[in-house]
């Protein structure tokens, strides 16, 4: 709760108080990369860009362990989260917050939980026969004691496994595009409402999940004394520019649109992002985390550089990107709140710190998928040459 | 055919019965005044409500008696109703100056003195009661829902505490009860308004400037408001159906 000091000009009483906090920003800033980290694995899957490979089953387990996050920052901002579940029994069929569960329900299980399965089926099985004691009773329960890895029901693994990744692409833009929809629904609120929103959700999203996935693999070769692959380096970080400049253009139309249309709330929201939105808006979202990056990018397209100032590009331009993706997040979820739909006043957020929603459970809410994801990759490695309780190739 | 003596005294019991249930209803419908009937119906109402923005005189008794008849939180960021003062230079009504100390709680301390060419007056607000509300629309569980009645209510415990419908309210007259975690909001004072009273807002304010009405009741003096006045709703271009009605609304009003 600000204290009335905070707010300049005239809010409604009621909107004094921000309603929706740091953990909201959280919220499609996690599935944005969860849709962007499948998109990634799609390209190599449906569009069988080989380059890309290399990432395939680390983006997919990346995007479960922020997947199983997701909902985590929602149920803590709750009044009341022990009904949640009612989003399920009772769902109010106007309500766009209300198939939140559904959606997220069937990409979880019918898609990221089904393709992983699929993909790893084969080594799970290994594993189990292979292993002893916990890990073998793991494994078994993890294969769902199916062992029949002859090679026709691999290959029907693998053509079924293809129909999934085809399926889950709409899903992938359903998930996040619905997440802007959420937000861009809203009449009320001329910061969100605009049919822009879930298409500019969407390209965030793939932006953050490529970024977020080209870090990883980075990150994950270097921690297991892997050779990263330039190639694959080069292309996915390609993707990441071209997926960017597209997003960028969708962001920059919708600012001209607004700039040129000039509505009623145009005087607030413009204001607004000279003042209190300056910082997080114009330096972090637009400069350091949209131009740089793409400029940076751009210039390993057309300049031919050693392989050490491509690795270095890429991995400053990802962590740039990973930075204004969530800059922007935040600009959408608070700024929207920050002015009075009256549009004669404005209010400020402080997050606070060791509180509900502050800033530590925001933290750890953020660090936790990466030990989901360490989880994930002990118990099911995602190179080829490696298998579950080290196993040799078996052809 | 027979009849045994039960069997009379069985139909004659039932009979004797609906007629003493039926003399009671008969009453009522004859007072033409079905809101003070015992058995309510929510279908005969279609409940609004009407301000006459000239007659406000910005005493705050609506919202103290508001926060009082329904155990609204006093602090100043929650409030069924309030009331705004706005100031408008008439070369720049497109910026007026407005203020709503504590909701107008305490009444207005004098700012503008008179004779500089510009205006002032008061804005009592409140919950529109749209009949196309966008708060309903968001709600994920329907714990918010429209009374057939036509009064937009919120089910406590029901509930999830997800603020989607503050945002979608585009008047702000949604808050979150800190007390229950749940959505509130003004209830038109249903407790009262179903047992034929008016809201504690109307009863109280001095200068007959807010008035509840029922549509459907063709005797009801709203439709004298709505004919005689020149009315309007905030922010009709959010095509929320609002039924809150003002007289002499200024363009300045948001």
């Amino acid at each position: 709760m600000p204290p009335v000091e905070q707010i300049s000009g005239f809010m409604y009483p009621n909107e004094m108080e921000l309603q929706w906090s740091l953990l909201i920003v959280l919220y499609p800033y996690i599935t944005g990369l969860v849709a962007g980290a499948f998109i990634l694995a799609s390209l190599a899957r449906v569009f069988n860009v080989a380059a890309v490979k290399p990432t395939y089953r680390l983006s997919l387990l990346t995007a479960l362990a922020f997947l199983l996050v997701a909902p985590l920052p929602l149920q803590l901002h709750l009044g009341h989260p022990e009904r949640s579940f009612e989003m399920y029994l009772t769902p109010h069929r106007t309500s766009a917050m209300a198939m939140f569960g559904f959606v997220y329900l069937w990409y979880l299980m019918a898609v990221l939980v089904l393709e992983i399965w699929l993909d790893y089926r084969r080594e799970i099985v290994e594993a189990w026969k292979e292993s002893k004691g916990i890990k073998r009773v793991l494994y078994r329960a993890l294969a769902l004691g199916a062992d029949n890895v002859d090679e026709e029901s691999l290959r029907v693994d693998e053509r079924v496994g293809r129909v999934i990744t085809i399926i889950g692409i709409p899903s992938a833009f359903l998930l996040h595009g619905y997440v802007g929809f959420i937000f861009g629904s809203i009449k009320a609120n001329p910061w969100w409402s605009t049919p822009m929103m879930p298409i500019v959700f969407l390209f965030s999203a793939i932006v953050s999940g490529i970024a977020a996935v080209l870090l990883l693999y980075m990150l994950v070769s270097w921690l297991s004394d892997r050779p990263v692959d330039m190639a694959c380096v080069d292309t996915v970080a390609r993707y990441l520019f071209y997926a960017f400049a597209i997003d960028f253009s969708l962001e920059l139309l919708d600012l001209v649109h607004r700039i040129y249309e000039a509505d009623e709330s145009f005087r607030s929201l413009d204001f607004m992002v000279k003042t209190k939105l300056f910082t997080s808006q114009i330096v972090m979202q637009i400069i350091l985390g949209t131009l740089l990056p793409l400029g940076l990018l751009g210039l390993i397209q057309v300049v031919r550089v050693s392989e050490q100032a491509r690795k270095a590009i890429a991995t400053v331009s990802s962590l740039l990107t990973l930075a204004g993706i969530f800059a922007m997040r935040w600009n959408v979820v608070i700024g929207g709140q920050l002015f009075s739909k009256s549009f004669l006043g404005y209010t400020t957020y402080k997050v606070q710190f060791a509180t509900r929603e502050g800033l530590l459970p925001a933290v750890l809410l953020l660090l936790l998928p990466f030990g989901i994801l360490w989880l994930l990759l002990k118990l099911l490695p995602p190179w080829k040459d490696e298998h579950p309780a080290g196993l040799p190739e078996v052809i | 055919m027979t009849t045994d003596r039960r069997e009379f005294l069985a139909h004659a019991g039932k009979y004797l019965l609906l007629t003493g249930a039926a003399a009671v209803a008969f009453d009522k419908v004859m007072a033409g005044r079905p809101a003070e009937a015992d058995n309510y119906r929510t279908t005969d109402h279609w409940w609004a409500y009407a301000i006459d923005i000239e007659k406000c005189i910005g005493c705050g008794s609506c919202v103290r008696a508001c926060k009082a008849e329904n155990g609204v939180p006093l602090e100043p960021f929650y409030f069924r109703t309030w009331v705004e003062r706005y100031h408008v230079r008439p070369e720049d009504s497109l910026h007026p100056e407005v203020d709503s100390p504590n909701g107008g709680y305490d009444g207005f301390r004098e700012l503008y003195a008179a004779g500089d060419g510009s205006k002032s007056f008061f804005v009592p607000k409140m919950c529109n009661h749209c009949a196309d509300s966008p708060c309903e629309q968001v709600c994920p569980v329907g714990a918010t829902f429209r009374s057939p009645d036509g009064v937009v209510l919120v089910d406590k415990k029901y509930c999830l505490g997800c603020r989607y419908c503050i945002q979608a309210c585009p008047y702000g007259c949604r808050f979150l009860d800190p007390r229950t975690n749940t959505a509130d909001k003004c209830t038109l004072c249903y407790h009262r308004i179903t047992k034929g009273k008016t809201t504690a807002c109307v009863e109280v304010c001095p200068t007959g400037a807010r008035q509840l009405g029922d549509l459907k009741n063709p005797k009801d003096p709203i439709h004298a408001f709505l004919k005689d006045n020149k009315v309007q709703v905030l922010k009709p271009q959010m095509a929320t159906g609002a039924k809150l009605y003002y007289a002499g609304l200024d363009g300045s009003v948001r």
